[in-house]
This record gives structure tokens, sequence and C-alpha cells, in this order.
């Protein structure tokens, strides 16, 4: 095995775990507002919701990094950088996800809750930050440090449409003048595994906590 | 004739804990013998044992014919011969009343389609429920539900049907439906064994009544010694049994 | 803005998007079928079988479930091809997205048969069912009747991800629009209509598994319930 080689594989590990932080990050707070946005009294908000979120689940991620990559240029934008066009696709997707998954997180949280913070003479947004938030957080940590594991293994296609230079990218180069797909593929592999099994594993202990805690 | 159900000595533990400390008792053919006791006192132990759902490890037991404490014991010839209803009916969710009663007789004997549906419309209407035919379980009440496990066990033809406090999960007005199939079978002149709490329908319909205490067969005899109990502990558990 | 949009420059390229539309179709049911048949053997060992199967199989899920398609589909393809063998594209292609889906089929099959009770499984026992027979009839078929919903949902996810397989040159959908976009250079267009395709197929692959759900599951076609 060549080090320069490793070496670059390593920065390709680098540039994943970037875009994977990033969709977290933009991802969480667009997720949120949709998960909000769903569960809204008003009927259009959540409807549009709903429709967004079908929208983003009912067609691949390579589809949505094209139009992310191409999209802006044709409105009249400046053209995205490799790694803004997959930080917006990947935002898009993820959000979509987590919007989901919190929704099912912040319904779960009793109904009996909703209606004894409404007795006490709370708003929504009172009731919603001092009683709901803090309850649905604890269902809600599980399945979004699972989802994480999702968002890591989705960056790998950023480089096929945008071209953004990741790990699976990096490794793709190597083998084209190296032809040992086995080990560079392999260590690549290897390489996601080191950081997307952990999460798995704190996902699932973290489930079990929560239902030995709610036994 | 030999009896169909024969335990001699039969001893079992769990770990270091002793259920069964000697249990010995007979049923004829054509008897119905009722297992009476405190919970904890081995009488559901007993009549696993007797499926063999649970092994014995001292003591003989032989069932049909079958000796249980033999460890190459036929099983699937043991399971052609005796039936058994558990408390928590256990019917297959995913199959109709029908499908449930035809399943073993197919996969089991072999038996054809046409000819299956046959058995099964003979046990159903058995047990009273003809009109179910077609229905899934969770469409029935726990008392036909339990009824369904009956036929479900007789579509087997059995030569022994066991029944392990089958109506204690049930209401008691549904309790009566169940019993009442059951009264049937042993006019039928089914042997049946059955540990039961249900000490009115012992007094009626059982042959032989086997009363146990810590593992042991404490008093047993017709169902005479539900009148005259000839132990201050049988007389104490009537009573108490009376009083609920 | 003075951008002019030119869908008909794409769209008179449908022969070769249906093309696309029946290769990601006909790639997804291959790997449906196969994926499932993996999945519910795999399940069974992991929940039943010898203590080394149960653990070469959690590796196996564990390994799938925590590393890109894109790295399984190059490590796959590109290795076979590396050891001297010819395989066709599409075959290539099955077995790198049935090694995949496999591994998410164990664990939600797995999760159906974990959630069959014990009870069950003694009833059949005295009711004289073999092991083989009880696994088939009392355990395989309704815990895949309870997690078909989940399945379902997973096979659609499944053939969108083929897309992904357009990267080591499967002509499906996505693979086979890159002609068009080098073509027309309409390649925001293109996605458009890609976009579109890809939601009507997942609308009806969506519908086609509750048909087909209905088909399979008696249970469900007359109560409408899940198990």
């Amino acid at each position: 095995m060549n080090w320069t080689f490793f070496i670059s594989l390593l920065w390709g590990l680098w540039g994943t775990v970037v875009l994977s932080l990033l969709t977290f990050l933009f991802g969480g707070i667009a997720g949120f507002l949709i998960a909000i946005a769903r569960i809204s009294p008003v009927k259009t908000i959540s409807m549009i919701a709903a429709a967004y979120i079908e929208f983003m689940q009912g067609m691949p991620l390579l589809v949505l990094m094209g139009l992310c990559f191409y999209g802006p240029g044709i409105f009249g934008y400046d053209s995205l950088t490799p790694l803004q066009a997959a930080t917006f696709a990947l935002t898009l997707y993820a959000s979509s996800y987590l919007g989901e998954i919190w929704r099912g997180c912040l319904q779960s949280v009793a109904k009996p809750q909703w209606e004894a913070a409404e007795c006490l003479g709370l708003t929504r947004w009172q009731r919603m930050r001092t009683v709901i938030l803090p309850q649905a957080l604890r269902i809600a940590t599980p399945p979004t440090v699972g989802f994480m594991v999702q968002i890591v293994k989705n960056t790998s296609i950023a480089s096929l449409v945008v071209g953004y230079a990741e790990l699976s990218y990096n490794a793709k180069i190597i083998n084209n003048s190296t032809f040992q797909p086995f080990l560079y593929f392999g260590i690549a592999a290897l390489m996601y595994f080191a950081v997307c099994y952990p999460l798995s594993v704190q996902s699932r202990a973290l489930e079990r906590k929560l239902n030995v805690a709610n036994r | 004739m030999s009896p169909i159900v024969e335990l001699k000595e039969v001893r079992k533990s769990f770990g270091a804990i002793e259920i069964l400390k000697g249990v010995t008792f007979e049923v004829n053919k054509g008897e119905v013998a009722a297992i009476i006791g405190q919970s904890g006192s081995g009488k559901s132990t007993a009549l696993r044992c007797m499926d063999r759902l649970e092994t014995i490890q001292g003591g003989s037991m032989r069932i049909c014919g079958h000796r249980l404490e033999d460890e190459k014991v036929d099983l699937k010839a043991l399971r052609r011969d005796v039936g058994i209803v558990f408390q928590s009916y256990n019917l297959f969710p995913h199959l109709t009343v029908a499908e449930n009663v035809m399943l073993a007789p197919r996969l089991v004997k072999g038996t054809r389609r046409t000819e299956a549906r046959q058995i099964a419309e003979a046990v159903i209407a058995k047990v009273g429920l003809r009109e179910k035919m077609d229905a899934y379980p969770e469409q029935l009440s726990g008392g036909q539900q339990q009824r369904v496990a009956i036929a479900r066990s007789l579509a087997m033809e059995p030569k022994l049907m066991l029944f392990d406090e089958v109506t204690s999960a049930l209401d008691p007005q549904l309790t009566g439906e169940v019993l009442r199939v059951m009264e049937q079978l042993a006019k039928d002149g089914m042997t049946m064994v059955l540990v039961t709490h249900e000490m009115g329908f012992a007094r009626k319909v059982a042959h032989k009544v086997v009363y146990m205490k810590d593992g042991r067969v404490h008093e047993q005899g017709t169902s005479d010694i539900l009148r005259t109990p000839s132990t201050v502990e049988l007389a104490d558990f009537i009573s108490e049994a009376a009083e609920h | 803005m003075t951008y002019e949009f030119d869908f008909a420059a794409v769209l008179a390229y449908w022969p070769l998007l249906l093309e696309g539309v029946w290769t990601t179709l006909r790639l997804t049911f291959f790997c449906t079928v196969f994926g499932i048949l993996i999945g519910a053997f795999c399940a069974v060992v992991r929940t039943s079988g010898p203590r080394w199967a149960r653990w070469i199989v959690g590796l196996y899920v564990e390994f799938i479930r925590n590393t890109p398609l894109l790295i399984q589909a190059y490590f796959l393809i590109f290795g076979i091809a590396s050891m001297g063998f010819r395989l066709p594209i599409m075959v290539g292609a099955v077995i790198a997205l049935t090694v995949n889906i496999g591994a998410y089929t164990t664990e939600i099959v797995r999760a159906g048969i974990e959630s069959i009770n014990r009870g069950q499984l003694e009833a059949a026992e005295c009711l004289g069912l073999s092991k083989m027979q009880t696994y088939l009839h009392v355990v395989i078929r309704p815990a895949l009747e309870r997690v078909y919903p989940a399945l379902s949902s997973q096979y659609v996810l499944l053939m969108l991800a083929s897309s992904i397989l357009s990267s080591v040159g499967v002509e499906e959908l996505f693979g086979i629009s890159n002609r068009i976009q080098s073509d027309t250079y309409r390649n925001f267009e293109v996605f458009v209509v890609l976009g579109v395709l890809y939601l009507i197929m997942a609308v009806v692959v969506r519908a086609g598994f509750s048909v087909l759900g209905l088909a399979l599951f008696p249970r469900r076609r007359k109560l409408g319930t899940p198990l």
C-alpha cells in the first residue's frame, strides 16, 4: 500500500465529515421547521410540509443534487461550488427525513400532556417550549443519531453529479490509477464503517435506555 | 387394559427449585381427571410434562403408550395422540378459523384440502362456531377463540385432551360457553385431563380429582372428595375456592 | 432572468427515457425478489441459527448498513472485474444491490420474527408441526405480513437508490439520461424530467406493493388492518 494514497483517503474522509456536519446543521434547522409545520393546526401549512416531504423522499438524492447544482445558475444566481451544491441538496434531503422523524416524536408525547399544558393557560409556543420539546427531545435522540448514519453514507454520492471530492471520490481516483479495488475501496469502506458504526451502536444504546426508562 | 395416563413418582426441577416431588396418578380411557391446587403447586407443570413441553427428571410417565422418560420418545407420534389447549388460546392470527383448524391435519397428516375442510367443518360445528368459519381470530371473543383452539386440537383426532386453565383468562359469562363444549366432549367419551379452578365444573364432570400441594399429590379420588375431603388442606382449599 | 427552458428537446428523447424506466424497474424487481429471499434466510439464521452463523450474518448486516451503497458497488463490481471475471453489467448491478438490500431486509424481517409470541411456537409444536413447518407457516408468514409496510418502503428506497449504479455504467434511468445531457446540454431540464419520472415511479411502485400485499395476505384484504 502506498502511503500517499492513504493520506489522500484520509483527506477524503475529512471532506466527508465536513459535508456531513454541514448537512446535519442545516438539515436539522430545516427539519425542525418542517416538523413544526407538519403539526401546525393550519391545514394549508401542514399540507405544504407533507407535500415537501413526499417530494423530497420520492426522488433519488442524485436528482436533487443535479437540480441544486444546475438550478441556481439558471435562475440567475451565482453558480454554487460543489460543496455548496452538495450541502444544499443533502439539506433538502435530510430535512424531509428529520422533519418526519421529529413530527412522530412530537406527536408521540402523550396527548394528555398537550391538554394539561393547555389547561394551565400556556400559549401554544410556551407549551411547546416548556412541556413538549424537553420530552420529545428525549424520544428523538436515538432515531436522530441513527439518521446521522444515513447522512454520512449519502455524502458519498456528492462526488457523482456535483464533483465534490470526498472519501469515495478519492478512492475512485486512486483505483483508476492503481487498479486495486479490493484494497482501496476496502480501506474506504472501513473508514466509513469507523464513522458510522459507533453512531449506530450509540443510537441503539440510547433507544434501549429509553425503553427501560419508559417501562 | 392399561391406563391412558400413568404417572409414577414423577420429578421435575427448574434449576435448584424442585416443582414436582414425586407425582403419581392414573387416568383411564374415557375418564375426565381434574387437577386442582393452589398456584405454584406444580399442577400446570405436571400437565405440560404430559405433552413433553417439559422433560421429566425422575420417575416414569406413560401417555397413550409413549414412554416420556425415554429420550428417544417419538414426539411426532405423541403429539398425534395428545391434544393440548392453553390458557392463552394461541390461535394463529394470520389464519382464519377454518385455516387454523386445517393447518395441522394438512401439514402433519398430509390430508387433502377438501377433506381437511370437511374435518374442520365438523369440529368447528362441534364447538358451535359454524358461522365463524371464515372469521379471523381478532374478530372473535375470548370464549370463541378458546373454542376454536379446542376445535383445532380435535381436528387431529387425539386420544387424550389436556386443558391448561383454559378459562382463567375469560370473563365469567364467556367461561360458561367453553365449559359447555368441554362437558359435551366428556359426554362423547373423550379422555381428558384438565388443570382448573372451576370447582363446580370438576364436581359435575370429573370422574377423578387430583389435589396437588407443594409438588405432590396430596389427595386423590372420585369427585366425591370435593364434597367430603379427607384432608384438612383440601377442605381448606375447597372453602377458599368457594369464597371467590 | 433570461434563461429559456426547453423541455421539448429533452422529451424528444422519450424512447431513451422509457428504456431507462424499464431498466430501473427490472433492476428493482430482481433485487426485490432476491433481497427478500436472502433477507428472510438471513433473518432466520440470525434468530435461530448456530452461534457462528448468527455471528457471520450479524457481521454482514452491520457492515452493509454502516457503509455507503456506492462504495459497496465499487468494491464488488470493480473487484470482481479485477479478478478477471467479465460479468454483464446488469448482473453486477443486481449483485451489488441485492447484497445491499439483503442486509436491510434481514433486519426488518428479524424484527418481525422477534415479534412472534412464544405461545405460537408452542401451539405449533403441540399440533405436531415440524420445526421447518413451524418456521414457514407460523413464524415467517405472519412475520412478513407484519413487517410488510416497512419492507415496501425500503424497496421503494431501493428503486431510488438504484440510480447510484449509474456510476458504474449501468444504463438505468439516471445513467441513460447522461446521454441526453451530453446531446442537448439541457442539464437542468433533464434533472427536472428525471425528478418527475422518479416521483411517478415511486407512486406506482408503492401502489404495486400495496396491491401485492392484498394478494399475498388475505387477512389484510379482508380486515384492512395491519397484523
